[in-house]
C-alpha cells in the first residue's frame, strides 16, 4: 500500500520536498501544508474557479490535482504574483485601479486566470470582440459581490498594460540586437 | 471535502499502464486529465482502490496525420491520429488540428473553461462519454476509430460501436484507450457545429452538427448528430438521406427539421423538458447545415 507519495515541487520559486497522502487535492495541499491561503476553495468541482493556479504555465483547477500529480512541476499561486519588494503585478494593480474587487474571495482564482487569457488569447486593444473574450474567459469564475464590469474593466487595463509592455520589451531588445 | 482513500499509482509506459490494469482490474480508475474523475472522487460517487495516473506515459500526447488515402473515388482523404493525451486546449489551438479538422477544433473550443480544458484529455471526454460531450459528438458525427489496448493486443472499434449508453462505452476492465482518429474534413466539406447551453463553458443542452460533402455544387453525403436527445449522441441518417444528391434548398432545412423532430426521443430533465429539446435539436441542426452550406463557398440556402 502506497498511501503516501513523495513530492518535490516549486510553488512561486520556492523549492519543497514533502510526502503526501495519494489522496490529497493540490489545493489541500497549497493551503494545508504550505499555508499559501491566498488559493480559495468553494465548490471543489471544478464550476467556481476560486482555486485556479498556474501549473507549468497553463491555469488549472487545483481542486481537480491530486498534490502528488504535480511532482517535478512548477506552480504560481496569488502569492507569486507580486514581485519580492511587494511591488504588485500589472494584474494586481489593474484589479485594484479598477475596484475588480470587493470581498476578495473570487479575486486570486479571477487573477490567474486572467493571467492565463491575456497569454493565450488574442486581446488586442480596440478589437471589437474584446470585452466579449474576457466576458467568456471569466465565465468559469463566480463572483458574488464585486459584479463583473469591474473585473472585466481591470482585465482589459491589465490586457493593455501588459501587451504594452511585451512590445515594449520587444523593442528594447530589437534595438540591443542592432546597436553596433 | 477529500476523495476516499486510494493507492496512487504512476504509469510511465503504455505496458506498465496494461500490467497495473490486470493486477487491479476493476478496483482500479485511469486518471488522464481528470476533470470528470476527480469531481467524482471528490463527491464520493466512486470509490477506487487504485489511481493510476497516465499523465506522464510518453507519446500518448502525439498529433500526427496520415494523408491521402484514397478512400473515396479519385479525391483523397487524410486522417487525424490523436493520442489519448491531447488536451481540449491543444485540440482547439493546434494549427494541424485546425488545418485538418476545423469542426474538431471548434467543437473542443466549446468545452468548459479554459482551465477545464488546458487539463481535459480526448481520451478522457470519450472514455467519460458525457451525453452532451462535444467530443463524443463529432466522433459519432465522423465515425472516428477508436483505438484500444489490453493485455491480448490491441484492437480499433468505430464511434457507432464504441459509444454504448449514458456514460458508458466498450473498453473493458482492462484496456487503455489510447488514442482516435478521425477522418480529415476536406475543403469540399462545409462543416457546422451549434450548441445551446446557458452560459459560455456550461454544458450544452442540446448540441448539433453537421458535415455536407460537395460534389459540383451537389450534396454528394451528408451527415447529421445531435448530442442531448439520447442517452448518447446519435446520426439522424432518414434527415441525411434528405440531403441527398442536390444543393441545400429551405425547402429541404424544413423536411429535415420535421424528421429529426419525429424521430428524435428525447426525455425532460431539470436542465430541459423533451418538447425544449426536440424544438431545439430541429433548430441547431437547421443553423448547422446552413452554416456548413456557407463554409462551401455555394452562397445561402436558394
Ligand atoms: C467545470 C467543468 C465544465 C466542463 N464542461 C464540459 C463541457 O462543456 N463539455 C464536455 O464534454 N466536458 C466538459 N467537462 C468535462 C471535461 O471535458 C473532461 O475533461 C472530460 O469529460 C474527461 O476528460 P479527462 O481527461 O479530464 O478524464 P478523467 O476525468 O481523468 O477521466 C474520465 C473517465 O475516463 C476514464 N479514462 C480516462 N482516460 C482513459 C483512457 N485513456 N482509457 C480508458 N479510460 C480512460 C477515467 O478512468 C474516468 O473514468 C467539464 C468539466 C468541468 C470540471
Ligand atoms: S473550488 Fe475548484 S473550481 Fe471551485
Ligand atoms: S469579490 Fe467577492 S466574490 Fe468576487
Amino acid at each position: 500500500m502506497t498511501s503516501k507519495v513523495a513530492l518535490r515541487v516549486t510553488v512561486n520559486g520556492s523549492k519543497y520536498e514533502r510526502e503526501v497522502p495519494s489522496r490529497q487535492l493540490l489545493a489541500d495541499f497549497l493551503r494545508e501544508d504550505l499555508g499559501l491561503t491566498g488559493t480559495q476553495l468553494g465548490c471543489e468541482q471544478g464550476v467556481c474557479g476560486s482555486c485556479t493556479v498556474m501549473l507549468d504555465g497553463d491555469s488549472v483547477r487545483s481542486c481537480l490535482l491530486l498534490a502528488a500529480q504535480v511532482d517535478g512541476a512548477e506552480i504560481v499561486t496569488v502569492e507569486g504574483l507580486a514581485q519580492e519588494d511587494g511591488a504588485l503585478h500589472p494584474i494586481q494593480r489593474a484589479f485594484w485601479e479598477h475596484h475588480g474587487l470587493q470581498c476578495g474571495f473570487c479575486t486570486p482564482g479571477m487573477m490567474i486566470t486572467a493571467l492565463d487569457l491575456i497569454a493565450k488569447l488574442p486581446l488586442a486593444e480596440g478589437s471589437p470582440e474584446l470585452d466579449q473574450k474576457i466576458r467568456e474567459g471569466i465565465a468559469g469564475n463566480l463572483c458574488r459581490c464585486t459584479g463583473y464590469q469591474n473585473i472585466v474593466a481591470a482585465v482589459r487595463a491589465a490586457a493593455a498594460k501588459m501587451s504594452g509592455q511585451a512590445e515594449a520589451e520587444a523593442g528594447s531588445t530589437d534595438s540591443r540586437e542592432s546597436a553596433p | 471535502m477529500k476523495p476516499p482513500a486510494f493507492d496512487y499509482l504512476r504509469a510511465n509506459s503504455v505496458d506498465e499502464v496494461i500490467d497495473l490494469l490486470r493486477e487491479h482490474g476493476p478496483d482500479a480508475k485511469l486518471l488522464a486529465g481528470g476533470q470528470s474523475l476527480v469531481p467524482m472522487l471528490n463527491f464520493r460517487l466512486l470509490r477506487p482502490s487504485v489511481v493510476i495516473d497516465i499523465n506522464r506515459v510518453p507519446d500518448l500526447d502525439r498529433i500526427s496525420l496520415t494523408g491521402h488515402e484514397a478512400s473515396v473515388a479519385d479525391s483523397t482523404a487524410g486522417a487525424l491520429h490523436l493520442g489519448t493525451l491531447v488536451r481540449h486546449h491543444t485540440l482547439e489551438s493546434s494549427l494541424e488540428v485546425r488545418r485538418c479538422n476545423p469542426l474538431l477544433a471548434a467543437a473542443a473550443a466549446e468545452i468548459g473553461h479554459l482551465a477545464i480544458r488546458n487539463r481535459g484529455t480526448i481520451g478522457g471526454s470519450l472514455a467519460h462519454n458525457d451525453p452532451v460531450g462535444e467530443l463524443p459528438l463529432i466522433a459519432v458525427l465522423l465515425d472516428a476509430n477508436l483505438h484500444l489496448r489490453n493485455p491480448a493486443g490491441e484492437r480499433s472499434v468505430p464511434a457507432s460501436q464504441f459509444f454504448v449508453s449514458l456514460l458508458e462505452t466498450d473498453i473493458g476492465d482492462e484496456e487503455l484507450l489510447t488514442g482516435a482518429t478521425f477522418p480529415e474534413v476536406r475543403s469540399d466539406t462545409g462543416w457546422g457545429f451549434e450548441e445551446l447551453s446557458r452560459r459560455t463553458g456550461d454544458f450544452a443542452i442540446v448540441a448539433a452538427a453537421a458535415t455536407l460533402e460537395l460534389d459540383g455544387g451537389i450534396v454528394r453525403q451528408a451527415r447529421i448528430a445531435i448530442a442531448g436527445v439520447g442517452d448518447v449522441a446519435q446520426r439522424f441518417e432518414q434527415a441525411e438521406e434528405l440531403l441527398q444528391g442536390g444543393a441545400l434548398t429551405r425547402e429541404q432545412l424544413a423536411a429535415v427539421r420535421d424528421s429529426i423532430e419525429q424521430s428524435c426521443t428525447p426525455t425532460s430533465d431539470v436542465h430541459a423538458s423533451a418538447d425544449y429539446r426536440r424544438h431545439a435539436a430541429g433548430v441547431l441542426t437547421c443553423r448547422a447545415l446552413e452554416a456548413a452550406w456557407s463554409r462551401t463557398e455555394t452562397g445561402a440556402p436558394s
